[in-house]
This record gives C-alpha cells, sequence and structure tokens, in this order.
C-alpha cells in the first residue's frame, strides 16, 4: 500500500502511529500544539490526542530538554521537538550532563527514554543558526544514539523505532526534504533495526556514503557517474552513532574506495571518524586515502553564498575523480 | 550598598533603630535575618510565638524534638567523618553540610513515602530522612560510583553535580505527577497524591536552569517545592553580590509563593516545608522556600574559605547553631531532666558508632570490576559498545598474573 508522501507527512504519521501505540507517549516544544510546529510536522496532533499529550512549552530549550528527562523518569516517553538546529545549544548541557548520563549514573534505575527532534542542514535561505549541522557534538557523547532519516519512508519507521528505544535518541530531520515526496507503505513492518547503514544502490567502483540531507546529492552523483561509466556503491548510514560501519567496510573491501558526504565542518567531524575507522579496519583494501566532501570549517555562511558551502553534486563527483586517479 | 542590600534594613536608622553598619562590618546574611523570616524555636532555644499561632501550625512535641535532636546529630557526626576521611587521602573530595542540618533534616522530614527528592550534592541529612545509609552515599566521593543507593526505589535522585540541572529534571517530575493525576485527587482509597522536592543553593538561582524550572513549573502547575538552601556563599562569593532582593521574593517574579524560613530552625524547616508540599499535593504548587542557613565549613575539602570570609561571621553564625537551640530546649523544658541526660548520651553513642561504621565501609569499600566502566551505559544492545567492552576484556586477560582486572581495576 505505497502512496507517495512528503517527509513532513511522514514524521507526523509516525508521530500518530507512536502515540497510538503508546499513552505515554508525549509531544512537546515551542509552538508543536496549536500551530502544529514551524515546520507542521506535529499538525493536528493536539486536536486528535488533547492538550495533556502535545503541548506547547515556554520558549526555553534547557527547560523543554530538562523537564523531558523528569517526565522520561516518571515513565513517559516524551518527544521534544528543538525548532531550529542552531537552537539546540542552550539546551545541549541537559543532553550532555542529565539525558545521556541517566541509565549509567542510575546504573538503570531510570532511563532518559526520550527523543530530541532536531530539523537540521541548509540549503532553505534561512537566516543564521537555522541551518546547522551539529550531529557530531552528539555523536562524541555515550550514552546517546544520533539517527537521521532521508526519505518518508525511514522517517516514518525510525521515528517509531526512536520513540519505542529505552535510550535516547537525538533524530536529525532534514529539513531541507521535509517537501520532498517519495514512497510510504504505512502497513510495511520494518523485519530489522532501522538504527543500521543501508546500500541504496549496488556499484563496484567507489563507495560514497551519506546521511540525511546529503542522500540527495550522492544518489544524483550516483545517477551522474553511471552516465559516464563509473560505478557507485550509495550506502545511507542512518544510524550516525552507534555507527553501523559493517556495511561500508564490506562496501569499501569491494570498491577500495571511499568518499564520505556530509554537510558539517569536516575538523573533529563524523565524517573524520568515519573515515579513521575505515582506515583502521579495512587499511589493505583501500587503494586511494579517504575523501570527504564536507561543510567549509567557517560557521554557516550567508544564504546567498551558501550554494558554495554546501556538497553539490559537482564536489562529489570531483571527490569521485581525485579517489578514482589516485 | 543600598542596590544589593537583601532587605533593605540598611536604610533604617531613624526612630531609635541602630543605624546599618558599614559594608565592611556587615556579616554574611545575618542582617537579613530579622526580615520575614518564619521561625518557630529561637537561637536561645524558646519556642516563639509563631510556633503556637504561627501561619504554619506545627504540633511540638518532646517526641518530635527528640527525633529532630537525634536526626541532626547523627548526620553532623557522619559529616564530620566524611570530612576527616577525606583529609586522611581516603576520599578523592567531600562535600560538607556542617550548620545546613535543620534545612535538611527539617524539609527530609516533610517529605512522605510517596514523595521524590531531587538534591544537588550537599543533601546528606536529605538522604538520611529517606532512609538511606550514609555508607551509601561514600561511592560517589571515593569515585566508586556515581549513585550506590537505588532512587527510583528510595525516591531520593542522585546527587546532580552540574549546578541547577536537577532543579528543571524536578520540575518535568512533577509535571509527570500532575499528568498522571497524582495532584489534587483527595486519597480516599486509592494512592495519596504526591509532590516532588528539589535543593538547590543561593549560587544555583543564578543559573538559567533554576529560572526555567520556575517558569516550566508556574506554566504547568507543577507541584514542586523549590528548596533553596540559602548558605551565604557560592564557594568564595557571597550571596548579596548576585541578587538584589532577597531570594525568596524572586517567586513572586512567577507567581507563586515564596517563603523565607530560618534555616537554622528545624522546627520552622518542618512546618513550612511540610505546608508547602501539602499546597502540591492539593493542586495549588508550587512553592518556593529560602532556606536562610549558613554554611559552617568550606565549601567542599578542595576549598579555602579563609581566603574570603572573616572567621567573624563564622563566629557570629556558631551562635545560631541548628543543634544547640534543641539541646537547649530539651534541657530548659523537658519533664524528666535524667531521662534527657540518658537521651543525649544515647544519641552521642548511636553518633559514635554510626561514625565507626562509615569509617570502616569506606576503608573496606572494594573498586568495582572492570567491565562496570561499560555497563548501563545503554538500556539495549550496542554492538559498537559490545565490541570494545569484549576487547578490553580480552587485553586484561592476556597479564600473565591473571589478575588482569584487578592489577587494572583495581588500583588505589
Amino acid at each position: 500500500m505505497k502512496e507517495q508522501v512528503t517527509l513532513a507527512k511522514a514524521l507526523n504519521l509516525g508521530l500518530r502511529s507512536a502515540m497510538e501505540a503508546d499513552p505515554k507517549v508525549l509531544v512537546m516544544g515551542e509552538d508543536v500544539a496549536t500551530l502544529g510546529g514551524v515546520f507542521r510536522i506535529t499538525d493536528g496532533l493536539k486536536k486528535d490526542f488533547g492538550e495533556h499529550r502535545v503541548f506547547d512549552t515556554p520558549l526555553a530549550e534547557s527547560g523543554i530538554i530538562g523537564t523531558a528527562v523528569g517526565l522520561a523518569m516518571r515513565g513517559y516517553r516524551p518527544v521534544a521537538e528543538i525548532q531550529f538546529d542552531g537552537f539546540v545549544f542552550p539546551g545541549f548541557d541537559q543532553i550532555v550532563s542529565q539525558v545521556a548520563k541517566l541509565g549509567f549514573r542510575t546504573q538503570g534505575a531510570f532511563r532518559a527514554s526520550m527523543v530530541i527532534r532536531i530539523p537540521f542542514g541548509g540549503g532553505i535561505g534561512a537566516v543564521e543558526h537555522h541551518s546547522e549541522s551539529p550531529e557530531s557534538f552528539f555523536c562524541h557523547i555515550a550514552g546517546l544514539r544520533v539517527v537521521a532519516c532521508s526519505n518518508a519512508q525511514d522517517a516514518y519507521d525510525m521515528l517509531q523505532e526512536a520513540i519505542a528505544s529505552d535510550d535516547p535518541v537525538v533524530f536529525f530531520e532534514p529539513k531541507r526534504r521535509y517537501w520532498e515526496k517519495s514512497a510510504l507503505d504505512v502497513t510495511r513492518t520494518p523485519t530489522e533495526s532501522t538504527f543500521s547503514s543501508v546500500v541504496r544502490r549496488s556499484g563496484n567502483d567507489v563507495t560514497v556514503v551519506g546521511y540525511g540531507p546529503t542522500m540527495a546529492v550522492v544518489e544524483a552523483a550516483a545517477t551522474a557517474a553511471q552516465a559516464e561509466g563509473r560505478s557507485l556503491e550509495v550506502i545511507d548510514l542512518r544510524s550516525l552513532s552507534p555507527l553501523d560501519l559493517d556495511p561500508v567496510l564490506d562496501s569499501v573491501r569491494r570498491t577500495g574506495r571511499l568518499v564520505v558526504v556530509s554537510e558539517a565542518p569536516r575538523e573533529a567531524s563524523l565524517s573524520g571518524d568515519i573515515a579513521a575507522r575505515v582506515t583502521e579496519e579495512a587499511f589493505y583494501s583501500l587503494a586511494a586515502p579517504v575523501i570527504r566532501v564536507a561543510g567549509a570549517d567557517v560557521p554557516y555562511p550567508p544564504t546567498r553564498m551558501e550554494s558554495l558551502y554546501l556538497p553539490d553534486l559537482d564536489k562529489v563527483l570531483d571527490a569521485v575523480d581525485r579517489v578514482l586517479s589516485f | 550598598m543600598a542596590p544589593s542590600d537583601p532587605t533593605g534594613a540598611a536604610g533604617i536608622g531613624a526612630g531609635g533603630t541602630p543605624a546599618a553598619p558599614p559594608p565592611h562590618r556587615v556579616v554574611a546574611g545575618l542582617k537579613a535575618t530579622t526580615d520575614h523570616t518564619v521561625q518557630l524555636l529561637s537561637p536561645e532555644g524558646e519556642l516563639t510565638p509563631t510556633a503556637l499561632s504561627g501561619e504554619y501550625p506545627l504540633e511540638v512535641t518532646e517526641d518530635l524534638l527528640r527525633g529532630l535532636y537525634r536526626d541532626m546529630v547523627l548526620v553532623r557526626r557522619f559529616d564530620r567523618e566524611g570530612n576527616a576521611l577525606q583529609r586522611q587521602g581516603q576520599l578523592g573530595i567531600w562535600v560538607p553540610l556542617l550548620g545546613q542540618e535543620a534545612a535538611q533534616i527539617g524539609s527530609g522530614r516533610a517529605l512522605q513515602p510517596q514523595d521524590m527528592a531531587f538534591p544537588s550534592y550537599r543533601e546528606h541529612g536529605v538522604a538520611w530522612t529517606r532512609g538511606i545509609d550514609p555508607t551509601d552515599l561514600i561511592g560517589v566521593f571515593r569515585g566508586a560510583d556515581h549513585s550506590t543507593w537505588n532512587p527510583a526505589e528510595t525516591r531520593f535522585h542522585t546527587y546532580t553535580i552540574v549546578i541547577g540541572n536537577q532543579v528543571l529534571n524536578a520540575t518535568g517530575y512533577a509535571m509527570g505527577q500532575r499528568l498522571d493525576g497524582r495532584v489534587g485527587s483527595g486519597t480516599d482509597g486509592g494512592a495519596p497524591d504526591e509532590a516532588t522536592i528539589t535543593y538547590f543553593g543561593d549560587g544555583a538561582t543564578s543559573e538559567g536552569d533554576v529560572h526555567e524550572g520556575m517558569v516550566f513549573a508556574a506554566a504547568f502547575d507543577a507541584p514542586v517545592v523549590f528548596f533553596c538552601q540559602n548558605n551565604q556563599w557560592a564557594i568564595s562569593h557571597p550571596v548579596d553580590q548576585v541578587s538584589r532582593v532577597p531570594l525568596y521574593r524572586r517567586a513572586d517574579g512567577y507567581g507563586f509563593p515564596g517563603v523565607r524560613v530560618d534555616g537554622n530552625d528545624v522546627l520552622a524547616c518542618l512546618a513550612v516545608t511540610r505546608w508547602a508540599l501539602d499546597e502540591c499535593r492539593s493542586g495549588n504548587g508550587p512553592v518556593m522556600i529560602e532556606a536562610f542557613t549558613y554554611r559552617m565549613d568550606a565549601h567542599t575539602t578542595s576549598d579555602d574559605p579563609t581566603r574570603y570570609r572573616t572567621s567573624d561571621e563564622s563566629e557570629a553564625w556558631k551562635l545560631l547553631d541548628p543543634i544547640e537551640r534543641v539541646r537547649v530546649h530539651l534541657v530548659r523544658h523537658s519533664t524528666d531532666s535524667a531521662a534527657t541526660a540518658e537521651f543525649f548520651a544515647g544519641v552521642q553513642a548511636e553518633a559514635d558508632e554510626l561514625a565507626a561504621r562509615f569509617r570502616t565501609f569506606c576503608l573496606e569499600m572494594p573498586t568495582p570490576p572492570p567491565d562496570r566502566m561499560f555497563s548501563e551505559v545503554y538500556a539495549t544492545p550496542h554492538h559498537q559498545l559490545d565490541r570494545q567492552r569484549a576487547e578490553f576484556l580480552d587485553y586484561l586477560a592476556g597479564f600473565a598474573d591473571d589478575g588482569g582486572a584487578a592489577t587494572h581495576g583495581g588500583a588505589r
């Protein structure tokens, strides 16, 4: 029963499904109730599930995260929305100090079973602090799971898995792709965890890894490369922490070449960690250094310059050329 | 001095009232004690008129006083032992509560079993009232554990080291109590109504989390008591340099009651906190309480208070000692002086036994096995971490003495 829906709609449906399945699931955040969120991801949930399960909070990110921890300790499963990527930092202290460590500190007596939804990435022409890719900060924190969806089916499935998880999940949503339609089958039950890497497209020459917003660029690059007679294997990480690296390693062992594509700045990043681990674990399979296509190590630029900053088709194809010509 | 004078008392000078002392003569906190502070037992050990007819009624019996006295003496005794153990190199650090026994025992004894408490890191006395054995506090300070007690069963959360974080967690928990219908329901036959209390110091009131906790509590009518132990100093920074108003008056800005209580008066702390928790359980929360007290010792054993405060100051506060005033009251007013003397001796013996047990437990405390480091980081399997743990244990097992675990995990 597949239909074409936007990624935003799939998230809404995923939330609905989770809320129907478990009365302990709460939706909270700035403007999520009456307005339905600034991106309308939570549209209609208050009407259908009531103001006690879907509620607007005061404008305070530490407050949202910190009270969600207390609600989780009480047995609820809060799904907290952070309005934009660059606004998560006032809540960062609570995420690092409390959310990530609650289970370890209490030896499992309490769990911060909660989801923090963050629309992330650039390309929408927004003002400062609205286009960032802060995922590496969260991947560095033990105790969190960090995931990023890239299409409607994953958005629907992964959000439900995140809500059902007893561990806290930082859930990154590629806001640039909110309005893109792709196939969704709500009757389908995933047979394995959606928090694992998945091969989107098979190929033999170069492995290209992406996640979230960069998947569109990576898949377009694979199509363009094919026209030039180059076969790219495309992998969507989906889970950023823990990294499901085995499919990447398997692929690199065949292709010998790896390109990692991420919008985040390159310094001390997730893309750097992937490159390091592939080097550590598949060194003798590599025919070329791992090449990263990433954001520049600058603050996210003003919108008229963001096309210069973001990984695009040409940058990915150029990286493919480089690993092939090494 | 006017902008930072917490009570405005510095301006009083007319009508025969002595003029306020110049700033360098002011002893921290004391200048504010006369203003709007609930007190039931005076420093001289006499019940105040407020105790008999005030807003916070309390049936003061000899049994009650003896119980509170015993609590405070025992807690002070193991606190002093903790300090000594740190000085002898057995603990990495100790956070002394000396001087704050009344604030902690009074408020802690006001809690009912179903209530939840979110401490900061100095609340050894509150832990005592929740039935947590003092030996359970040692792991944190010896570096063996983050929390040896079970916070879900004792309904006393783990210590929170980051200043103010717990205030938001407590507010969220209280929001959950309300969502669960455990507020204002009456107690006929069903589970009793609940409240949450959270502890923080005067320093924490500068933190955004405390402010946000109060905003959220007000917005969601959360049944939470914000119990601020104003011990006058945030390490070296005095409270009158961070607030232009007495801390309890900050509650006005959030639209819920704020009460200042004599934090060295265990009866007042008990009565006011009991009232505040009842307000929360009945649906009239939140409430803020400022317990006006004093930290008689250092901030922690790493601190040197002689660098920032005078001995005059602590000498002045000694006259307000929370334990002494209860002892004096019992001596003066007990119905059987022989029994009272026996009681004091008994409590002292009990305190010494507790201290000895505390010390022995500390010295004999085992270091957790190495794989404890990897346990409970995640609730569900985490393949990456599982692999790392296996590799680490394999590495330890490779040592020839077959004691790799002990060698590497047991070093101290």
